[in-house]
């Protein structure tokens, strides 16, 4: 990663443009050739030094269901149960935390009764209970990183 | 500004694009093609999904462990209930968190109603700004904890429509 790439990723956490010729717009504010950002961005993403680059999407605005949930897995089942718990597609992304409660994930239903369906597909497959903590009330959302 | 429902168009949009813009010189113009309408169309909408806050934001979005931010803490708050709002606004304020939520009890395994996420370049940077944000939250917090992610087992964001 050189100072363009860093420039890229600092600039362009938001505000890429919606325009005819997006990239040459977004291109000419960083001094650089429209042709060499969309390349830098490919390497970029190739190299999973950006985990995706277009438009961020508000899931319950999306008109989706989207709940946070935990549980409490047995060291000796954790592989087997992270496969178990993955293979549901709406499963969107799943961390091992350092807890008890040693799995967090997300998921995200097409529409939002789904979530308690799919909780108890998961708990029954598992024999665990699932802890659901969906949000209340959002505060804020939206860090961008300085790379 | 509430967000009207989608219509079959918008969908169409959100599918072609909820993986990734594509990296040609028009991407709107490919959207166009591939959803069949033109460009100008695919611009309209998703400049109006944009300023209904459907589209939180356009543009890159960096894998936080490659830039450095190994230390990515979970804090865990146990607040009072009737002061959970206002210092939930409080603590989103800060620069260093990156979401923040009221969420549910689970009582007794899980007393913590405020979760606000800390991405930090070591676990001492993250517990100094723990320190900070106990400061800031005074006796109203009742206890909290830092959850550590140790392992990403699932990453693919969010789809709608396949499958």
């Amino acid at each position: 990663m050189d100072d363009t790439d860093r420039a890229i990723i600092n600039a362009l956490q938001g505000g890429f443009p919606i325009s005819d010729h997006p990239f040459a717009e977004a291109a000419q504010k960083l001094g650089i050739h429209e042709q060499e950002l969309i390349e830098r961005i490919a390497r970029l993403r190739a190299d999973n030094v950006l985990t995706r680059f277009g438009p961020l999407y508000h899931a319950e605005r999306l008109g989706g269901g989207l709940c946070l949930c935990a549980m409490e897995v047995p060291a000796d089942r954790f592989d087997e149960v992270a496969a178990t718990v993955n293979a549901f597609p709406e499963v969107a992304h799943n961390y091992e935390r350092a807890h008890r409660l040693n799995m967090w994930f997300v998921l995200a239903t097409e529409r939002p009764e789904m979530i308690h369906h799919v909780i108890g597909q998961m708990e029954r497959r598992t024999g665990l209970k699932v802890y659901a903590v969906p949000k209340i009330e959002e505060f804020f959302v939206g860090l961008r990183f300085e790379a | 500004m509430i967000a009207p429902p989608l219509d079959p168009i918008d969908r169409a949009i959100v599918i072609a694009t909820q993986a990734g813009l594509p990296l040609t010189p028009q991407p709107y113009h490919e959207i166009g093609g591939e959803v069949g309408i033109p460009a100008e169309e695919v611009m309209a909408r998703m400049r109006r999904l944009q300023e209904t806050g459907v589209i939180r934001r356009i543009g890159v979005v960096p894998n936080h462990y490659a830039l450095g931010y190994k230390a990515n803490g979970m804090t865990v708050w146990d607040i009072r209930d009737d002061a959970v709002g206002e210092l939930g606004r409080r603590l989103g304020a800060l620069d260093f968190i990156s979401h923040c939520y009221q969420r549910p009890r689970h009582l007794p395994v899980w007393p913590y109603n405020l979760f606000a996420m800390v991405h930090a370049r070591t676990h001492q940077e993250v517990e100094d700004k723990v320190a900070e944000m106990a400061a800031l939250l005074g006796d109203a917090s009742r206890g909290h904890e830092i959850l550590y992610s140790t392992r990403i087992l699932k990453k693919t964001g969010m789809r709608i429509g396949e499958g």
